[in-house]
């Protein structure tokens, strides 16, 4: 594997950048390998780094039915952030925030994580008491969050209007560690990562059934390039999660829904932060590019499309130029749809199944990017050690049996 | 924007219209009777088809009923729209242009 540093971006400038290699290889899928992953996204191409890197399994491939990062982490707003309310939740995702912090480093490939912070806008009595209720849970659980009065949350990001709207600011809690990241960068640099550690990437291959053994247990996959054997198969398919759990006749308490975004023609950096509205269903920030990023809340409807109403980003903008007016007459360049995998209490489940060897990492909702290593961590564990790493223990299938819930539904601040 | 043909009203634009999930899905009928799983298929499990779903709408901003559809979630097209009671009709794709 290529590295990556200062001396080699100087010397391959020298020399014309002829001298780059491919990251990661193409190799046809080999008759048999000891675990397989459903799923070229984000949390997928990190499990399986994980389980080559902390679990010393390298006999390992990754199936994605497109290409590597298509699906919903190539899709969304690149938010980052770890302020959810319940234990358990923001347990799992500070354990991933902290592993963005040096994912960089880890990967040697710059996956551009900026902690530039996340202010999320209370625009109602209610929004305010549950915020204050967040950041008190989260001191508790020693995750950085913090209430700003209105004139603050103006001085953190000057461009906001706080008073001549229909919803005006009446205060926003601020997560400063929070960020984004560059989502193409991630699946990348989890690629070649696992690339360079014995996995095979096989692109363009479709799971089209479970095979099962006389005890019931996995025994492989048929795919769209043939039969796959594997002891261990974990499904990290976001939208189609339930179109695959359902070869094995498992039923989820799962929904796919389309979530739209859309990013503006590129400007000088001027919006130095993350900024969520819930209230006003809208969430933008600025790419290095230079482009302001936005999105928007799901579709009202079920869907496997990968686009959505325009009434729905429209609704988004509408709530951006009022809380930015100075926005009003830029020009929108692009906007497009991903099929997320909704649970009814907004948590996701990695889990087991009933199903020996057959593993399911889903039900990230409209917010999974946040969560990729982290989710990628423990999931890797999962398979390895057919149990849960402590961080995932409480996020089960037999959670929703048993009614206990991990409700952030009603405590989430994204729009659903 | 989807245009929905209300079984009621006739066609009129999706921001009239409230999804009301998955059809068919009963509720126990003997709640005392009814075990934990029974009560998270109820609750929880869905088909979440990719295909011909069979689902309700309801008409929030018009006459305020309910009624079935069956759409396709790969495409979005709605193949039939029916009164609550009546019996599904067989779906019937529509032409696609060529």
């Amino acid at each position: 594997m290529q590295s990556f540093s200062g001396l080699s971006l100087l010397l391959h400038g020298l020399t014309g950048q002829r001298g780059w290699q491919p990251q990661w290889r193409h190799p046809e899928p080999k008759p048999a390998y000891d675990a397989l992953i459903v799923g070229g996204g984000g949390h997928g191409l990190g499990a399986a780094y994980y389980l080559a890197k902390e679990h010393g399994l390298r006999n390992v491939a990754v199936l994605e039915k497109g290409w590597i990062g298509g699906g919903n982490t190539g899709r969304n707003t690149t938010i980052i952030r770890s302020n959810y309310l319940f234990p358990e939740s923001a347990a799992l995702y500070d354990h991933a925030l902290k592993m963005w912090e040096d994912l960089s480093q880890v990967l040697d490939y710059n996956v551009m994580f900026s902690a530039r912070g996340v202010l999320m806008l209370a625009h109602t009595v209610h929004d305010v008491q549950v915020f204050k209720r967040h950041v008190h849970a989260n001191g508790a659980a020693g995750v950085d969050n913090e209430w700003l009065m209105p004139e603050e949350a103006r001085a953190f990001c000057p461009l906001l209007n706080i008073g001549d709207i229909r919803y005006p600011v009446l205060g926003a809690a601020l997560q400063r560690r929070g960020g984004t990241a560059r989502h193409d960068a991630v699946a990348w640099g989890y690629a070649r990562a696992a690339d360079a550690l014995g996995v095979d990437i096989i692109e363009n291959c479709e799971v089209t059934g479970i095979r099962r053994d006389a005890h019931g247990a996995v025994e492989g996959v048929e795919t769209t390039r043939g039969a796959i054997r594997a002891p261990r198969v974990g499904v990290a398919a976001a939208g189609h999660t339930s179109v695959i759990m359902k070869m094995v006749d498992i039923e989820l308490p799962l929904e796919s829904y389309p979530l739209q975004a859309l990013v503006s023609e590129p400007l000088k950096p001027i919006f130095p932060c993350v900024v969520m509205s819930n209230t006003m269903h809208a969430y933008i920030s600025q790419s290095d590019k230079g482009e302001l990023v936005i999105g928007a809340g799901t579709d009202a409807y079920t869907s496997y499309t990968q686009r959505g109403g325009l009434h729905i980003t429209s609704h988004a903008l509408e709530a951006i130029c009022e809380l930015f007016p100075m926005f009003r007459r830029l020009r929108m360049l692009r906007c497009w749809g991903g099929i997320v995998d909704v649970t009814p209490d907004r948590s996701p489940v990695i889990a087991r199944t009933p199903v020996p060897g057959l593993y399911v990492n889903c039900g990230w909702g409209t917010g999974g990017f946040k969560a990729t290593p982290g989710s990628a961590h423990v999931f890797a564990w999962t398979i390895a050690r057919d149990e849960p790493h402590p961080l995932n223990a409480a996020f089960t299938l037999e959670r929703f049996r048993d009614g206990d819930l991990i409700d952030e539904a009603a405590a989430a601040a994204v729009a659903h | 924007m989807l245009l929905i043909h209300c079984p009621y009203c006739g066609e009129r634009p999706e921001p009239e219209f409230g999804y009301a999930g998955q059809a068919y899905v009963a509720r126990p009928r003997q709640p005392a009777a009814t075990n934990l799983e029974e009560w998270a298929d109820y609750l929880y499990r869905r088909d979440n088809t990719r295909g011909v779903h069979a689902e309700r709408w309801r008409h929030i901003h018009g006459c305020g009923r309910f009624f079935n559809a069956l759409r396709d979630t790969t495409s979005d097209h709605f193949l039939a729209t029916y009164k609550a009671g009546e019996t599904p009709p067989a779906p019937v794709r529509p032409q696609r242009g060529p």
